[in-house]
């Protein structure tokens, strides 16, 4: 790391590069794994970012605390620092991943017929399904975003979209009644149809009137957010009847997304419609005339138009599909855990589905990881807070430095003096794309 | 100031960009760097300006060896550098371009503006170099703005001043501005490095010539040497630079145009009632001086941007409503004129681009699925026929060189069923050997009776492949002529001169013209042409087409 950082032309493909490397005899495995490391590809700065949060987020999760603070002695504060940051993580860690307790327990019962008859099967099992369940609607929105992203279009608007489809699917969840695996689908079904509508109405206003999409899906949340706040003012709505509070009534047993393993585990059906969704975008991009055209409309419009490509239908279908699949983190939400509709249910998905997005470098297979990610630190924080009273928002505080260093590729590359890579990561793609 | 280079070497993993590189620049010299596109001529200048750090070699200034390690060292010790691609902040001034990184401050500690301004207009007025220092940056035209670059390393007291292909970007007027203001700097004692492949702007400004290929200096030369000398020297062989044609055989008219009037977003009539034929087995060569409307009319033709009036028929049909996807389908093939911009998506790979605009169609795609493995194999195909130099078929398009990323435009425009080509600027910025390809696929489409249209604002490209010549001025054409004619009588045209010889009869090339007549007229229209600044001056001086053709 001493010898000052070799410029290369951004024209020269690493692979070039690499092979220079391994001629030379001098060069160690070592070195050259370190070598290639310090390329600074989107994938390394990546990694990178999720490692220097982590630290950053331990050291203030260790130096808020106040037994931290009120140390008798400069190595009882490094201790006890090392005790509260390390003990955060593995609180978080047991929250959402594994918890070894919940193997000791099962491990004590006479048989294992009593273990799943009890939950304590279950209960091994539990982190993973809160985390998948946490998940689930992080993966939707984010490949909400993710899609029109590829096609060159932000979209904002995840929460409008998220609420569109909420919306369809627990009017459609109570105020229909069908046989139990249609009703399901149908509101499935509503769910996307409902998130659709929104996206298709920023994709048509940007595609006729050349309005930015950022500032139209913003504005369409707020329309989204006071219209379903006004649906939920009025039992001649959705507000259920008899109830003094904005909030739907409750959805048919038969609209429920089905549980995957027994009712001991949150885990439903909605995390299988996710990952689908995910190899469904896939497959859309990189194996259809459809997705040809949304990649070359969003890596260069006008060679697009120019090769006789629709670009504004490319606008108008992109944003179709993505707010679909925010519809359908709604339907996902509303049939999966919480069953009825209240001001609250749509959360943040539609900011942090930003966030996944960008942590997923846009790609289906990384918003997958990505959501994961979220939903793990989601499902883990409660416990983070009971076992070490570490407050629930260092998960968020660890959320904004992993974004600020994903966002920053150079602020990675400057701390570990890794070289520029060529392009410099999807953060300043996006960040370069707002003045488009 | 005396600057030499001593055996620069410059790798780049198994790519060796600089072996070894000597050569020296006496003060008050233009040295002209010429070599093909990936000679290393960049690169050379990169490590001259503290870019980039050499292997080995060394830079010795005045006979003291200096050693650069960031281009603040390189302007420290005299030299500047005008990028290719300009460095300026469009929204700022000239004078506060020039100051920008140097900005003095006055007693109270704030910018010295009118202290800036003054010697912007000091270095503008001794220099002939004619910028307003308090016009707004993206307000001047290309070549102003290279004024303002040159300025901006002048003011830095430049001593060595070093221009990246300057004139890749200029109109020909543009050009011979550029040249003025070398050869003054030159006669000021400021020596000038001038990167180029383009042989005869080298030799008409250059000093010393040194040629560069494949990394390596293959030969100086003084700028009295031949261009068939100078081009077999770039590219390692004798190229032929006039392009071997048979006399056109032009069947009927596939393509007309007829009234076509076409405004430009801000309302502006860019083509004014335009007419004219192409003709199977011919092609027409547009010329004229760059920004008289033959981007909008090229736009038009494949109806990215409407036409107001007139019409467009591709044998009968009526085109001039349809979508430009129908117009590709009905059978024109396009060569666009940026061709990053429109031609190409640089972030694909060369496969994806090849069929940019088939990929819905079979054998690549069946239903709503690509077929991965026929794009494939079509991109092998296109590859090897069009000998794209790739890695591999996967190879993103934005590495490849101009030349290789307009071969793969033209495989795939060629690989689509075609009744018309409209190629515009097809040649710009590529290097000789590419040149040569280009131009021997173009007459090979005319061979199979495909109808050409050649926009091109350089002269010996129009003369090299054109049947017939319409000139092209503030949206008209100013008249057709045979490729046979008066240089002179091309450059008054493109002036906006009248169409004296055919008036009245513009559809017909008038294939004799009176040679006595076109001289005189040409002579007398010198000076007018010369007031207007829109034909490249050395034209009128070249004695007639064969001459001119030797830079193609």
């Amino acid at each position: 790391m001493t010898t000052p950082p070799q410029a290369e032309p951004a024209a020269t493909p690493p692979a070039g590069a690499d092979k220079g490397r391994e001629k030379s005899p001098r060069k160690s495995f070592g070195t050259i794994l370190r070598e290639s490391f310090l390329e600074g590809n989107t994938f390394t700065v990546t990694v990178l970012a999720l490692v220097t949060a982590t630290v950053l987020g331990g050291i203030l999760c260790a130096f808020t605390n106040s037994t931290v603070l009120h140390a008798p002695t400069a190595g009882a504060t490094i201790s006890r620092a090392w005790d509260v940051a390390s003990g955060t993580y593995v609180a978080l860690f047991e929250g959402s991943v594994f918890n070894p307790h919940t193997i000791a327990a099962l491990f004590q019962q006479a048989s294992l017929s009593t273990a799943v008859h009890d939950g304590y099967l279950a209960a091994v099992f539990q982190p993973l399904s809160e985390t998948a369940v946490q998940a689930t609607p992080l993966i939707l929105t984010g490949l909400a975003v993710a899609l029109p992203y590829r096609a060159g279009l932000f979209n904002i608007g995840g929460q409008g979209q998220f609420i569109g489809g909420a919306i369809m699917a627990a009017w459609l969840g109570y105020d229909v009644h069908l046989p139990i695996v249609v009703h399901v689908v149908v509101c499935v079904i509503g769910g996307f149809v409902g998130g659709a509508v929104v996206g298709w109405f920023t994709g048509e206003i940007k595609a006729r009137t050349g309005a930015h999409e950022v500032i139209v899906t913003i504005m369409l949340n707020y329309v989204m957010q006071y219209f379903l706040a006004y649906l939920l003012s009025s039992q001649s709505l959705l507000q259920a009847s008899g109830s003094p509070y904005p909030i739907t009534p409750s959805i048919a047993s038969n609209a429920h997304l089905p549980l995957l393993f027994g009712s001991n585990l949150r885990i439903n059906v909605g995390f299988l419609i996710a990952l689908a969704c995910a190899f469904g975008v896939w497959w859309l991009l990189n194996r259809t005339t459809t997705g040809f055209e949304f990649r070359s409309v969003g890596a260069n419009a006008s060679a697009a138009r120019v090769a006789g490509m629709n670009v504004e239908r490319s606008w108008v279908l992109v944003f179709l599909i993505g707010g679909g699949l925010a519809g359908l983190a709604g339907s996902a939400v509303i049939q999966g855990t919480d069953f009825t509709l209240n001001p609250q249910s749509y959360g943040t998905y539609g900011i942090d589905a930003i966030t996944v997005a960008l942590l997923g470098l846009g790609r289906p297979g990384g918003v997958v990881a990505a959501g994961l990610l979220f939903g793990a630190l989601h499902a883990g924080s409660p416990g983070m807070q009971t076992i070490t009273s570490t407050p629930v928002q260092i998960v968020q505080v660890l959320q904004a430095l992993i974004v600020l260093f994903v966002a920053a590729p150079p602020l990675i590359r400057a701390i570990f003096r890794l070289r520029a890579a060529r392009a410099g990561g999807v953060g300043s793609t996006m960040s370069k794309g707002w003045n488009a | 100031m005396e600057l030499e280079l001593r055996g620069i070497t410059k790798r780049f993993g198994p790519l060796v960009a600089n072996d070894g590189i000597s050569l020296s620049v006496a003060p008050g010299q233009v040295h002209a760097l010429l070599g093909e596109n990936g000679a290393g001529k960049t690169t050379l200048m990169n490590v001259l300006y503290g870019l980039m750090r050499p292997d080995e070699g060394e830079i010795v200034i005045d006979g003291k060896p200096a050693s650069f390690d960031s281009p603040k060292d390189a302007i420290a010790a005299g030299i500047g550098m005008v990028h290719q691609h300009f460095m300026l902040v469009p929204v700022f001034t000239v004078a506060e371009n020039v100051t920008l990184g140097i900005e003095q401050a006055d007693r109270v500690g704030l910018l010295d503006r009118r202290r800036t301004r003054r010697e912007v207009a000091d270095l503008s007025h001794r220099y002939g170099l004619d910028v307003d220092p308090d016009a707004l940056v993206e307000d001047l035209p290309v070549g102003l703005q290279q004024r303002v670059e040159i300025v901006k390393a002048l003011v830095r007291q430049a001593n060595v001043l070093i221009l990246d292909e300057p004139t890749a970007v200029l109109t020909p007027a543009e050009t011979e501005e550029l040249f003025r203001i070398i050869r003054q700097l030159r006669d000021g004692g400021t020596s000038v490095i001038f990167i180029s492949h383009k042989l005869r702007e080298v030799q008409a400004i250059a000093d010393t010539i040194t040629v560069l290929r494949r990394g390596a200096v293959v030969g100086q030369r003084e700028p009295s040497a031949t261009a068939e000398d100078l081009a077999s020297l770039m590219v390692g062989r004798n190229v032929q630079l006039r392009v071997n044609k048979e006399p056109a055989t032009p069947g009927k008219p596939v393509l007309r145009v007829s009234d076509l009037t076409v405004r430009g977003d801000d309302g502006r009539t860019w083509v004014d009632g335009l007419s004219f034929d192409v003709r199977a087995g011919e092609i027409l060569g547009i010329a004229g001086v760059q920004g008289n409307g033959q981007t909008e009319l090229c736009e038009a033709l494949m109806g990215l941007r409407p036409a107001a009036s007139g019409a467009v028929t591709l044998n009968d049909r009526d085109l001039t409503r349809a979508t430009p996807r129908a117009r590709l389908r009905a059978g024109i093939a396009y060569v666009p004129e940026d061709r990053t911009e429109d031609g190409l998506v640089g972030s694909f790979s060369v496969a994806e681009n090849l069929v940019l605009d088939m990929y819905d169609r079979k054998p690549f795609a069946s239903g709503v699925n690509l077929n991965l493995s026929a794009i494939a194999k079509n991109a092998d195909a296109r590859i090897s026929e069009f000998d794209v130099r790739t890695g591999s078929s996967a190879t993103v398009a934005g590495t490849l060189s101009g030349g290789n990323q307009q071969k793969v435009i033209l495989a795939r425009e060629l690989g689509r069923e075609h009744k018309v080509l409209i190629a515009s600027q097809p040649t710009r910025g590529l290097d000789v050997g590419s040149i040569e390809f280009v131009h021997r696929r173009i007459v090979d489409q005319r061979d199979h009776g495909v109808a050409v249209i050649i926009v091109s604002s350089e002269l010996d490209e129009i003369y090299a492949l054109a049947d017939r010549i319409a000139v092209m001025y503030e949206g008209k054409i100013t008249g057709f002529r045979d490729p046979s004619v008066h240089a002179a009588e091309l450059g008054r045209l493109m002036a906006g001169g009248a169409d004296v010889v055919t008036e009245g009869d513009a559809d017909v090339p008038d294939v004799a013209p009176v040679p006595g007549a076109a001289t005189m007229l040409g002579a007398a229209a010198v000076p007018e042409a010369a007031g207007a600044e829109p034909a490249p001056p050395e034209a009128s001086e070249t004695p007639g087409a064969t001459a001119s053709q030797e830079e193609t």
